[in-house]
């Protein structure tokens, strides 16, 4: 093929950041993300002639890198100012006064060096209304921020420009600096519990610097990675089987059966770490890679020598600068100790781990277009079968797991399956993490035994704030369902929700009390699901945006044909976007408004 | 590309010159040899048997089943992104679009159960009510057979003229009022063919054809995201500033007429395109030694459209700028610059 280049060529800011990118990684197809944000990080957008760059590099076809670029909402490609604030609109934030808060942050940003978008959930829901800024320029900034305090935000966005500018020596620092105490303060603010003796997912959690190798070690990290070669992989397999434990992403498949499977096809075989965390509502992967990252790789490395795997790829999404750099100096840091490379711990086990950065975009959580993501293709799901486990990252047998499933791995081998599989009831072993937020008095991620029902859940968060009653709980974020004030005794188990026709989901768990406007919710979740449709299949392309169009009639009490005839469409259309997507946002963007309707009475008099 | 390829490259090293080229991965392959048995499963309660590797659309072809599809195509690889296919399985959680699943053993396929039909529907639904359908071959009667009523959505909305500049993650709430579309202005940037993408289903077979599974020019992809999803070359510029070669194999696959060679377009824009006046004839394209198989339509004593049969083994379908457009040689009336 003859690469056709139009256009300008590139200036030689671009080029040098393109190259500059493209030193370590080689020029393969999968550079492409990498190559994009480079050029994003560095002027602020894709400008047409720093494209042109990568194409002539990475021999992209330009229709093709432009159908790339297009896919992923971080990533500008038009011209506009170099810092941006992003201001979560979405669910949590909302109940906390997102619409305000971005009225607010614009006029405060007017007349200043940035710009004001809005944007679905940050995972920062413990801080909403949250906010994200992010500045190019020769030393990129992402400073995570509250949204309450517009003025505060404007001056740190402010602050945020101006030290883009700088020497590109300041850049790493810019995210890791902050005192001990306002560290263990924000620590505190995501994760309640942390510090509490007998956790075991965020054990480590405000106790440990995630950012030293010997104090990982010092609480027994590590050990469960000796174990795990000294069991060898059937070994471990099989404890990880005997543990019961089932996927934290989602689908609750089980994963020793994933490796089991992975490690039977023929090599050679990949390994992911699902860390793209973006359903709305959702943040325990956020706090589990910024607290506890050498934990995670553990995990990783435990799950690659089980199913030999020889490379892993932990996912981050582009929204979590802080976790991804954690995730980085762990790698960089457990590699100089020989816990990554080619001979992990003197074992003749060989992994090696790159960490990726989603550009924006929800579906690239899914597994299938998380793997076409990497592969520097447009984040579209895959039609299975065929499976990762057949067929996955670059065609090859792939696991691929969510951070807080690897989390859990460690401990499992160290204290043996059985152990695990005590804990927890009959159908769902093991301890589990929710992300919880919204009316809540204490919103963060807390950690239980599975068993526990949504009423102490809730209890552990201080419940609705004083004077107000409850009024809905979305179980599992936008994909998830609604519940009501009746179903707080509901078990949050995999087999209690599956007999009350909800789902954990991701495990949020987003509280909103009789203050909330659940129409203006609805029509939250409608949009984001129109707005986060890859765009593959009519059902879901073309499906989120009827509903959303029938939700705004429904609102407007002017509903096609009636009020009846107008949520049989809804229904109907449900349906078909559950039965016929090609993969699960498509299948559950319906769900929320359906439990809304039938289990709060939505629209079903009056107002919603 | 980096890796060696025998036609811009010349010969691998080693390689005698007329070493065939290595057939690209997406080409669909010779027929499953029948060294693997057959695969038997039930279609509506009917025992089939189909060669192994065939798909349930083939068992339900064989079942003499009538199934709807729209991004298929038997040239291309499957896509499965339109849904209108979609069977049920038993033991599936959802339904699975017949034209990709592989055909398995004891597989049970139903494809008139109630579930099928109301997906069936609403996807022909939600398609009418957002592209306009009227010219696509074979839309009319597959609505009609399912009781598809597009316009239970509300009225379509006018054209957007801005469909190729929408951000990713961003669009304008809709009251409801009118049912979104994908109208908007015709792109007509060449004197070949004219890209009218009001008419387009977003079928990925125009990309598939200019990708990996014939062309290989990869003037045009799918970009931005979800309804903003559209077929486009890069930064939405004219195709004269793109890769684009006029093969037209993008406008031989185009199930609809989005994509549609610029003389039909200008007689149909002027009411004077009338098949009732038209004959189809065969022949070979005297252009070059590879001898590609034509079928001329004309009205008037005029060439209208050429194609190949999608069953020429030389072509599958495909022809390059020549055969496609270059007959204005033959005929009568002014030349200069005149595509058929
Ligand atoms: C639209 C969509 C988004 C998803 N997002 C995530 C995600 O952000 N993180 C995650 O771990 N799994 C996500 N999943 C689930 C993954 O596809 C996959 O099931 C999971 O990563 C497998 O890991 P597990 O078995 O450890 O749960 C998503 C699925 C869908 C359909
Ligand atoms: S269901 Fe939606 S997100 Fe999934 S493949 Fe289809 S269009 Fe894309
Ligand atoms: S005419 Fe040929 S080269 Fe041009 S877009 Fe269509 S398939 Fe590609
Ligand atoms: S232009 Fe035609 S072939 Fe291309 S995606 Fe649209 S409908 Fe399909
Ligand atoms: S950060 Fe706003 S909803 Fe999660
Ligand atoms: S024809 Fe099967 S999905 Fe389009």
């Amino acid at each position: 093929m003859d690469l056709r280049l139009t256009g300008p060529p590139p200036s030689e800011v671009e080029r040098a950041a393109v190259d500059g990118a493209l030193a370590t990684g080689g020029t393969g197809r999968d550079q492409l993300l990498p190559a994009l944000h480079a050029l994003q990080d560095r002027v602020g957008f894709v400008s047409e002639g720093g494209l042109r760059h990568v194409c002539e590099r990475l021999r992209v076809p330009p229709a093709e890198a432009y159908g790339v670029a297009s896919f992923y909402h971080l990533l500008a490609l038009a011209p506009r100012p170099r810092t941006v604030v992003h201001v979560c609109d979405d669910l949590v934030c909302r109940a906390h006064g997102a619409e305000a808060a971005v009225a607010a942050v614009e006029r405060a940003c007017a007349g200043g060096p940035a710009t004001v978008a809005r944007s679905p959930c940050l995972g920062l829901c413990e801080r909403a209304p949250a906010a994200l800024i992010l500045a190019a320029g020769a030393s990129p900034c992402a400073e995570p921020v509250g949204a309450a305090d517009a003025r505060a935000v404007a001056d740190a966005a402010a602050r945020a420009d101006s030290a883009a500018e700088a020497a590109p020596s300041r850049r790493a620092r810019r995210l890791a600096k902050e005192k001990p105490g306002a560290r263990l303060e924000r620590v505190r603010r995501a994760a309640p519990q942390a510090g509490t003796p007998g956790l075991r997912l965020l054990a480590r959690v405000g106790r440990v610097d995630p950012e030293s190798v010997a104090d990982w070690k010092a609480s027994g990290g590590g050990e469960g990675l000796r174990k795990a070669l000294a069991l060898g992989p059937a070994g471990v397999v099989r404890e990880v089987i005997a543990s019961g434990l089932v996927g934290r992403g989602g689908a609750a498949f089980p994963a020793g059966k994933k490796w089991e499977a992975v490690a039977a096809a023929p090599a050679p075989r990949h390994l992911i770490l699902n860390a793209d965390e973006s359903e709305p509502g959702t943040f325990k992967d956020r706090v589990l890679m910024e607290e506890d990252p050498f934990a995670l790789l553990e995990g990783m490395t435990i799950a690659a020598y089980a199913a030999g795997c020889g490379r892993g790829y932990v996912y981050v999404r582009g929204e979590y600068p802080l976790a991804r750099l954690r995730m980085e100096r762990a790698a960089a840091a457990a590699r100089k100790e020989g816990l990554l490379g080619p001979d992990v711990l003197g074992s003749g086990f060989s992994f090696e781990v790159e960490v990726r950065r989603g550009g924006g975009a929800y579906i690239c959580g899914e597994e299938t277009a998380l793997m076409n993501s990497i592969e520097g293709k447009r984040g579209e799901p895959r039609q299975k079968p065929p499976f990762p486990t057949q067929a996955g990252l670059f065609g090859r047998p792939t696991v691929i797991n969510n951070v807080e499933t690897l989390a859990a791995v460690p401990w499992i081998v160290r204290d043996g399956g059985a152990a695990w599989a005590r804990i927890g009831t009959k159908g769902s072993s093991g301890a589990k993490l929710f992300s919880v937020a919204g009316h809540v008095a204490r919103p963060g991620v807390y950690e239980v035994e599975f068993g526990a029902t949504l009423r102490q859940l809730l209890a552990l968060a201080g419940g609705v704030p004083a004077g107000r009653s409850l009024r809905a709980v979305l179980l599992g974020g936008a994909a998830g369902s609604f519940v009501g004030p009746g179903d707080l005794d509901l078990p949050l188990t995999f087999e209690g929700t599956r007999a009350a026709g909800v789902g954990l989901g991701s495990g949020a768990v987003i509280v909103f009390d009789d203050s909330a406007d659940l129409g203006d919710l609805l029509a939250r979740v409608a949009r984001f699901f129109r707005d986060e449709s890859c765009g593959q299949c009519v059902p879901c392309r073309v499906g989120t945006v009827r509903q959303e169009e029938a939700l705004a009639r429904l609102r407007a009490g002017r509903p096609l044909g009636g009020r009846e005839a107008e949520v049989a469409l809804v229904r109907e259309l449900g349906q078909a976007m559950h039965d016929a997507s090609i993969c699960g946002l498509g299948q559950t963007a319906s769900s929320a408004l359906e439990s809304a309707l039938s289990r709060l009475g939505a629209f079903s008099g009056g107002t919603p | 590309m980096n890796r060696s390829d025998p036609w811009s490259g010349g010969p691998a090293e080693g390689a005698v010159w007329f070493d065939p080229p290595p057939r690209a991965a997406k080409v669909p392959g010779p027929p499953p040899s029948p060294a693997r048995p057959p695969v038997a499963l039930s279609v509506d309660g009917r025992e089939v048997r189909v060669p192994a590797g065939a798909t349930v659309l083939d068992a339900c072809r064989v079942a003499g089943v009538e199934t709807p599809t729209l991004c298929f195509h038997e040239t291309l690889t499957p896509v499965n992104a339109c849904r209108v296919c979609v069977v049920e399985v038993a033991g599936a959680r959802t339904l699975v679009p017949a034209c990709s699943r592989q055909a398995e053993a004891g597989m049970q396929v139903k494809t008139d159960t109630p579930r099928v039909r109301c997906s069936r529907k609403v996807v022909l639904e939600l398609l009418a009510s957002s592209v306009d359908l009227r010219i696509a071959p074979g839309m009319a009667e597959t609505m009609a057979r399912y009781g598809a009523s597009p316009g239970r959505f509300g009225p379509p909305a006018p054209d957007a003229a801005d469909r190729d500049a929408r951000e990713a993650g961003h669009h304008h709430a809709p009251d409801g009022a009118a049912a979104e579309t994908v109208a908007q202005p015709v792109k007509a940037d060449n004197d070949c063919y004219v890209r009218d993408y009001s008419k387009c289903v977003l079928c990925y077979r125009c990309v598939e054809a200019c990708g990996t599974d014939a062309q290989n020019t990869f003037a045009i992809a799918v970009a931005g995201r979800g309804f903003d999803a559209r077929i486009s070359t890069e930064w939405a510029r004219p195709l004269t500033d793109s890769a684009c070669v006029y093969c037209g194999n993008c406008v031989a696959v185009c199930p609809t007429g989005a994509l549609m060679g610029k003389t039909e377009h200008d007689l149909r824009a002027a009411g004077a395109w009338d098949p009732e006046r038209q004959t189809c004839t065969d022949t070979i394209c005297p252009y070059c030694g590879v001898g590609c198989s034509l079928s001329l339509t004309v009205q008037d004593g005029r060439i209208v459209r050429a194609a190949s049969p999608v069953g020429a083994d030389i072509t599958r379908g495909n022809l390059c700028i020549k055969g496609r457009f270059g007959w204005g040689h033959v005929q009568p009336g002014p030349r200069a610059g005149d595509a058929p």
